[in-house]
């Protein structure tokens, strides 16, 4: 197979650095537009539903506008869509966080276990996250939401995290690989370490940058990929996520009918926690390759040159 | 020779599992698909006992026959391409069921994923080669883009295109009432005239991941010895980037490709429920919403065996691009 992985060199210089402080990510502006955002939906998902009204509840005045009383206006049944909103926000967090563990925890155990142990159990796991990778994920779980009728919010989260961890495995098993072959592993290991040891103390530590930005992504494709399932009808039954209510908005004609107040909301947070996550994302990949660090214009600010020596160097850049 | 062997049996090997999976699945799931598809079959016309039986070999049943027997029989089936009947389309068979919406699908996803590669792939270049340059701090913002869902974008669009400026059609694949389908200019200019609105919303949604990609790579080798070398010798920093740096940073992306294009078909179902397309995608949600299992079968095994012959293609090809993984093998 071929295995495709950043430099796993690169990665291992980003590694090297000593200290628990240094190996948190520094604060960037980029990092930190995507923590505010990406807190702010989260505490809004939280503590919403315990401020906003029923979310179910009808009332006489359908498609009204925003208006003191309903502030994001109302759905077609009088509905309250802030209200909506507020558990819409919950449920599809709740998707994220559920799929990203598990995605996360079959890849690790998949691309981790089977590279460190070697051999033949390697072989068969890598053997089985390719079918997997290969199979496609949407078509599949198309097929099973329609063989089971009532569907909690577990079970789709189960089946989308089940369709979904095959390629992050693949990319950990690459760097696992690399790192497993380096001197101080070799040497735990004639010191005579037990290898869960191995596993735990020496291996994963180097993984974790590159855990985080996959448990990252995961959580984008769930919260992706249960909209698109609930928007083609088959989410989860009887509850609120922001692809549930985008069913409702379109099948109430929201968009034809001009109620934006109704369509745009949930689309707009599921971009936007998406976007945030992307931010933190990017600051994750510049710690696993600092070679991505440098040279941009952020980091030429700091090299302390005038005005001029900058544009010099801009310039010749761009020759 | 050896590399490629390799790679076939791989592709067998995830074909067969596809098979099985597809094989348990409803004898798996709680109900009684066979039943459910028995009665509506029945509604439609009179039911002979050998479509029974195909559809008991597809689905699964209480009959007496062991389960290991079933698979033997029901692998045969499938290999001789009888995938049983359909309700939605009765009394078509699935299999032509297939045959008309796959060239649509085809045809719409193709182009359209590989307009996104070429284009994702030449802008990374540049924004890698100009590092904090205005192309270079565009890239968050297209891989933003990433995060919208796809289906909300496109719904969007049709809004603004199709209803408040009416430049293009809103749904169907091609104009039912003015032409008829066949090779000729009438016909082939509404296909495209059609499928331009959702071609823009695929390359849109997707063109951010792959400038992305290759703007890392393309930072990553920009930093190689051997580009000091190039650079010493005097060649033109043209030159350079395309046959020096871009040439190696590609690799990985067009690794990507073959990977993305199990996504893009599975895309394609959510972008025909938006365009009313005529294609796979539509075919496989008619099925779902009429309980036509032994259509949702048989697409689900097309889309893995095209998925899989469009990874099996670009492996190939990928072994002649980079010598490296010859070697490895």
């Amino acid at each position: 197979m071929t295995t495709v992985t950043s430099d796993p060199a690169v990665a291992a210089a980003a590694a090297t650095r000593t200290g628990r402080a240094s190996s948190l990510p520094p604060l960037t502006p980029k990092l930190l537009a995507g923590l505010v955002i990406a807190g702010a939906i989260i505490l809004f998902g939280v503590v919403g539903p315990f401020v906003v009204g029923s979310p179910s509840k009808v009332d006489n005045i359908g498609l009204s506008g925003p208006s003191p009383e309903f502030l994001l206006g109302t759905t077609q049944t009088g509905q309250d869509v802030l209200a909506q909103l507020a558990y819409a926000t919950r449920g599809s967090l709740i998707i994220g966080a559920v799929v990203g563990i598990i995605s996360v925890a079959l890849s690790a155990f998949f691309g981790v276990v089977g590279a460190y142990a070697g051999g033949w159990l390697d072989e068969s796991f890598s053997l089985f996250s390719n079918v997997m990778l290969v199979i496609p994920g949407l078509p599949l779980v198309i097929i099973i939401s329609s063989y089971v009728q009532d569907k909690s919010l577990l079970l789709v989260a189960v089946v989308l995290a089940i369709t979904s961890w095959a390629g992050s495995a693949r990319v950990l098993r690459g760097f696992t690989l690399s790192v497993r072959s380096r001197d101080y592993v070799a040497a735990a290991r004639v010191s005579g370490e037990k290898s869960w040891r191995i596993l735990c103390v020496e291996i994963l530590p180097n993984l974790i940058p590159l855990l985080a930005s996959q448990a990252v992504f995961a959580v984008i494709f769930a919260i992706l990929g249960e909209a698109g399932l609930s928007f083609l009808g088959l989410g989860a039954s009887g509850s609120f996520t922001w692809g549930t209510m985008l069913y409702y908005a379109q099948n109430g004609l929201a968009l034809r009918l001009e109620a934006w107040w109704w369509f745009v909301p949930p689309g707009l947070l599921i971009a936007l926690f998406g976007a945030a996550l992307s931010l933190i994302n990017f600051s994750i990949d510049e710690i696993i390759n600092p070679k991505l660090r440098t040279q941009t214009r952020a980091a030429r600010k700091g090299w302390g040159l005038s005005r001029r020596q900058l544009k010099a160097i801009t310039t010749e850049d761009e020759l | 020779m050896r590399y490629a062997l390799q790679k076939v049996v791989f592709y067998v090997v995830a074909f067969w599992a596809a098979l099985t999976l597809n094989f348990l699945l409803p004898r798996w799931m709680p109900g009684n698909p066979v039943d459910i598809m028995l009665s509506k079959l029945a509604q439609r016309g009179p039911v002979t006992p050998e479509t029974r039986e195909a559809i008991e070999l597809l689905l699964g049943t209480n009959s007496q026959l062991p389960l290991w027997d079933q698979y033997v029989q029901y692998l045969g089936q499938v290999l001789t391409g009888n995938l049983g009947v359909s309700v939605t389309f009765f009394p078509a068979p699935v299999s032509q069921v297939i045959g008309q919406t796959l060239p649509w699908t085809i045809g719409l996803i193709g182009i359209s994923t590989i307009l996104s590669f070429l284009l994702g792939v030449g802008l990374g270049q540049l924004a890698g080669w100009k590092r904090g340059s205005w192309l270079d701090n565009i890239i968050p913002v297209t891989t933003m883009f990433q995060s919208v869902p796809y289906f909300w974008l496109a719904l969007i669009l049709v809004f603004l295109f199709g209803s408040v400026w009416q430049f293009f059609p809103i749904n169907g694949g091609y104009d039912v009432w003015e032409t008829t389908p066949g090779w000729n200019a009438a016909f082939i200019g509404s296909v495209i005239y059609h499928g331009t609105l959702p071609a823009l919303t695929i390359v849109l949604s997707s063109i951010g991941g792959w400038m992305l990609g290759m703007r890392n790579m393309m930072v990553s080798t920009l930093s190689e010895d051997y580009i000091v070398t190039a650079e010493a010798k005097g060649l033109s920093p043209r030159r350079i980037m395309t046959t020096y740096a871009a040439r190696n940073a590609v690799l990985p992306s067009v690794a990507g490709f073959a990977i993305s294009l199990g996504f893009v078909v599975a895309g394609s179902i959510v972008t025909e429920a938006v365009f009313s397309y005529p294609g796979i995608g539509s075919a496989l949600l008619q099925a779902v919403g009429s309980n036509d299992y032994a259509l949702m079968q048989g697409i689900f095994l097309v889309i893995t065996l095209s998925v899989l012959g469009a990874n099996l293609i670009v492996d190939l090809l990928y072994s002649l691009i980079d010598p490296r993984t010859r070697a490895r093998a």
